[in-house]
């Protein structure tokens, strides 16, 4: 079966002076929920805008493959980009209090988006509004819909950020870090909400986080970024039973019990920060922090397969690390 | 980039040019000023058919030299534009950082007087008030000085704000230091910067206010060669010799660009000292 | 809502009063009032007469009580020069100053709003600094001297637009844009700086993530946004140029009350001055208030609170 979301060899560059993303490759089957995984500035969230084709201005992306569905997206103009956002694929964001407009009501941003792909009435918008704020557990939906933003919890604007990309049923959901910036109570609940939608609908999910016990508990596939590269991807089994790249390795020595981890709380304990990398580095770009660099280190370390279907970054062989 | 730095070395040039002018004027003007010469009236400038080099510029109604009128103009210009941000100055900033420093009822008052001050209509009450006391160049300084400071105050108020409560200032008053040091010595520093730009653009609106009012003939009186008031003369003569406002119109508009480009480049400047 | 709309009232209510104080106590204060009226060439007991006759012989504060009790029933006095109630005169003139105000705001804002979303479109383009440039010159600009330039060029050299007067609307045209101009640098700014920080917010990044086209992210997402400080912004600039209106007036001679308090203050009637400087400081708080109403009605955050 072909994947829903097929990305190769990604390349985004800033303003020609920082490299965020380099040569990421994944896929996303259908109805997999695909974690991407790392710390903040590994480059997962340039990546998933990327895709979107929503990078700021300034940022240059290239790609040798980047398809959804049958679409090959490279090709598409912006016009295009536009048709399929918000329709057939969809994005959440981390800030549920400032990613809703504050002068509109909640209805009319959702309608306007079913007005814009389905080319709805705004009569027939409000009530699948109305449906999907029903689905995904908010309590009295018409009366929501004449509310704003600011009359809402956080937890309840990511709901309606979750429903509002749900309108017109995209076959693949985009969730940037969706529970991050709420409480741990709230975190729980917008998962296991995300879970039931997806297993009710059949969605494609790619969950960016920088929370392992996120990871293992909503997984099926996990991709690990460092430094704007892939550093190790794998099916969620195998990662978590047999961590090959050390950068991994380090994450889940340290692994908190789910859920806890908090907002903006470095992951795992690994000394040091992510580094910037600018155009034309070349090596491993972990070396910095890593117990097992070699001089070997300093050239382009190739992808390597630890066990069919897990591949790793790194110069060492897997039994090694 | 480069665009933004010579433009503000340009009004650098420009306001620095028309400062030495003024103080140089009588160094520098070909003629008195004041001599009317009523055998050569309306001569048109050097380049002009009819001009001649004996009055680069040409004249004026009465005969008198309109180069120099133009350079003693230049003192009337910067004199008022200078007096009038040290008296407005003075007046805002004190309101300003006591408001934004003290808070509370005291930034009420001084609130209200803001308020108060903006609902006034400028141009209206300076008129009356010349009117009434008739018109001097020092009457148009104090009006103006005592009508301009409200965005003096609003700024001070706000920057003082934003510095009273560093670390710096806590700690000059936990050591004990006197309310006025702490203000002349530890706040006023800190917002000088914001309060320079503030003085370039009133500057550039006092000269253009005294501009008005000279030309409504309540402001600098005559025969004093105010741009303004050279403007207001030259009126009757524009439809068959525009150059008479266009000169002067051409001068003032200069001086006042020059002041707001050198405004603008401080207030980048600022901004990216903060970046 | 209702206490913010109270207190935003009873504070205008205060300023106003004090300006009036403020503005009486000028006309009173700076100088003998009696002496101006009667001219230079009147005897001591003309000018006895005068005083008493206007009555300016009794106590200050009695004087402003009694005017001020007489213009709240809409008696503003009498004027000395055109020997007509006041308030009669300002009837006439004011639609004149407000078809003016009016119409240059709405020149203003026609041209300002569209310039700026477009510098803030493309921030940072030679376009962006090119229409900030002109920001800049506009403010440099003495309205003066740009309504003799227009008025040479339009009215003379072209033969295009009247000069003076307003025996037809077309009166308006000249007077209205330098009176726009005066305003148009400062509204560009504010929506310049408003859509830039709007365009740059999360709700932006939203409205595209739906895949809505560009017109509907800029002109309802983004705009709705940056235009609540600019319709305020808007408010306050009319009440600006209402008080501006004096020079452009005078300028063009149109009837309007800033002509009126420049004819009365050369001719020291000062009732007439009084009370202009009185309707345009209301006006002013007025539109202060209306400003600060519509933003609470324009931002569904203020409504609530
Ligand atoms: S390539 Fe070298 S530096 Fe990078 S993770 Fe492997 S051993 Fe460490």
């Amino acid at each position: 079966m072909s994947p829903v979301l097929e990305v190769a060899n990604l390349r985004v560059d800033f303003s020609g002076r920082t490299a965020a993303v380099r040569g990421v490759s994944l896929k996303v089957q259908r109805g997999e929920t695909h974690c991407l995984v790392g710390e903040s500035g590994c480059g997962k969230s340039v990546s998933a805008l990327a895709v979107m084709g929503l990078l700021a201005r300034g940022a240059v992306r290239d790609a040798d493959v980047l398809r959804f569905q049958d679409t090959d997206l490279t090709r598409l103009s912006e016009r295009g980009m536009a048709r399929l956002r918000g329709d057939k694929m969809a994005m959440i964001f981390q800030e549920p209090m400032t990613s809703l407009n504050p002068a509109y009501t909640i209805g009319s941003q959702m309608a306007e988006v079913y007005e814009r792909h389905r080319g709805a009435g705004r009569r027939a918008a409000l009530d699948r509004a109305a449906e999907l704020l029903g689905r995904v557990g908010i309590t009295a939906p018409g009366m929501r819909l004449a509310q704003f933003p600011h009359q809402l919890s956080g937890g309840l604007r990511q709901r309606v950020m979750i429903a509002m990309a749900l309108m017109c049923d995209p076959e693949l959901l985009i969730a940037d870090e969706p529970t991050t910036a709420l409480d741990v109570t709230v975190q729980a609940q917008i998962l296991r909400l995300l879970q039931t939608l997806q297993r009710e609908l059949g969605l494609s999910l790619l969950l960016i986080t920088h929370d392992l016990g996120i990871v293992a508990r909503m997984a099926n596939q996990v991709s690990v970024m460092y430094a704007g590269e892939l550093v190790e991807s794998a099916t969620a089994e195998a990662l978590f039973a047999a961590p090959t790249h050390p950068y991994t390795r380090g994450l889940l020595a340290c692994i908190p019990i789910p859920g806890t981890v908090r907002r903006d709380e470095p992951l795992g304990s690994i000394p040091g920060t992510v580094p910037r990398i600018s155009p034309g580095f070349a090596g491993c770009g972990f070396r910095d922090r890593c117990t097992h660099a070699l001089p070997a280190c300093a050239q382009t370390v190739a992808l390597r397969s630890a066990a069919p279907g897990h591949a790793y970054r790194c110069v060492l062989p897997a039994e090694w690390t | 980039m480069k665009l933004r730095h010579l433009a503000t070395a340009l009004g650098g040039v420009i306001v620095a040019f028309v400062l030495l002018v003024g103080i140089f004027a009588p160094l520098l003007a070909p003629h008195d000023p004041f001599a009317q010469d009523l055998m050569r009236r309306m001569v048109p400038p050097e380049w002009m058919e009819g001009g001649s080099t004996a009055n680069w510029l040409g004249t004026d109604q009465l005969g008198r030299d309109y180069l120099s009128r133009l350079i003693y103009g230049a003192r009337i210009s910067m004199l008022i534009g200078i007096l009038t941000v040290v008296t407005s100055g003075t007046i805002g900033i004190t309101l300003g950082v006591l408001g934004g420093f003290f808070g509370g009822r005291v930034d009420d008052v001084v609130m209200f007087a803001i308020t108060c001050r903006l609902s006034i209509p400028l141009i209206l009450v300076a008129l009356t008030v010349v009117a009434l006391l008739g018109s001097s160049l020092t009457l148009v300084i104090l009006t103006l000085g005592l009508l301009l400071w409200d965005r003096f105050a609003v700024v001070a108020r706000t920057t003082t704000m934003q510095v009273r409560n560093l670390d710096y200032i806590a700690a000059a008053r936990a050591a004990g230091a006197s309310l006025a040091h702490i203000l002349l010595r530890e706040v006023l520093p800190n917002i000088l910067s914001h309060l320079l730009v503030v003085a370039t653009l009133e500057m550039a609106l006092a000269i253009l206010l005294e501009a008005t009012l000279s030309f409504l003939g309540l402001g600098v009186p005559s025969p004093l060669p105010s741009w303004g008031l050279m403007i207001a003369e030259g009126k009757d003569y524009m439809f068959f010799s525009p150059w008479v406002i266009m000169v002067p119109g051409v001068t003032l508009f200069v001086l006042v660009m020059g002041i707001n480009l050198l405004g603008d480049g401080l207030r980048d400047l600022l901004r990216a000292e903060r970046v | 809502m209702l206490i913010f709309v109270f207190r935003r009232a009873v504070l205008a209510l205060l300023v106003c009063l004090t300006v009036l104080v403020v503005s009486f106590a000028l006309t009173r204060l700076s100088g003998d009032l009696a002496a101006s009226i009667a001219g230079p060439n009147a005897t001591a007991d003309d000018v006895a007469i005068i005083r008493k006759n206007y009555g300016l012989d009794r106590p200050l504060t009695q004087q402003f009580v009694d005017w001020a009790a007489a213009a709240a029933s809409g008696d503003l006095g009498r004027s000395y020069l055109y020997h007509a109630p006041v308030s009669g005169l300002i009837r006439v003139r004011l639609p004149v100053t407000l078809t003016l105000g009016l119409s240059g705001l709405a020149i203003a804002l026609v041209v300002a709003i569209p310039l700026g979303i477009l510098a803030a479109m493309r921030e940072g383009s030679a376009a962006d600094r090119a229409i900030m440039l002109v920001a800049l010159l506009g403010q440099a600009m003495p309205s003066f001297w740009l309504s003799l330039t227009l008025i040479i060029w339009f009215g003379l050299n072209l033969q295009w637009l009247p000069i003076s007067g307003i025996e037809s609307w077309q009166g308006y045209i000249l007077p209205a844009t330098v009176l726009a101009f005066s305003a148009i640098p400062a509204l560009m700014r504010l929506t310049r700086a408003g859509m830039v920080d709007a365009l740059s917010a999360d709700y932006i990044r939203t409205a595209r993530a739906k895949g809505l086209s560009r017109s509907k992210i800029v002109l309802k997402h983004a705009l709705r946004n940056a235009a609540m400080p600019v319709v305020s912004i808007a408010a306050v600039q009319l009440g600006f140029m209402l008080g501006g209106s004096i020079v452009i007036e005078t300028v063009f001679a149109l009837p309007g009350i800033g002509y009126l308090a420049w004819e009365s203050i050369s001719k020291n009637d000062f009732p007439v001055v009084q009370a202009v400087v009185m309707i345009l400081a209301l006006l002013y708080i007025g539109l202060t208030l209306l400003a600060d109403l519509m933003n609470a009605v324009l931002d569904p955050r203020l409504r609530a609170s």
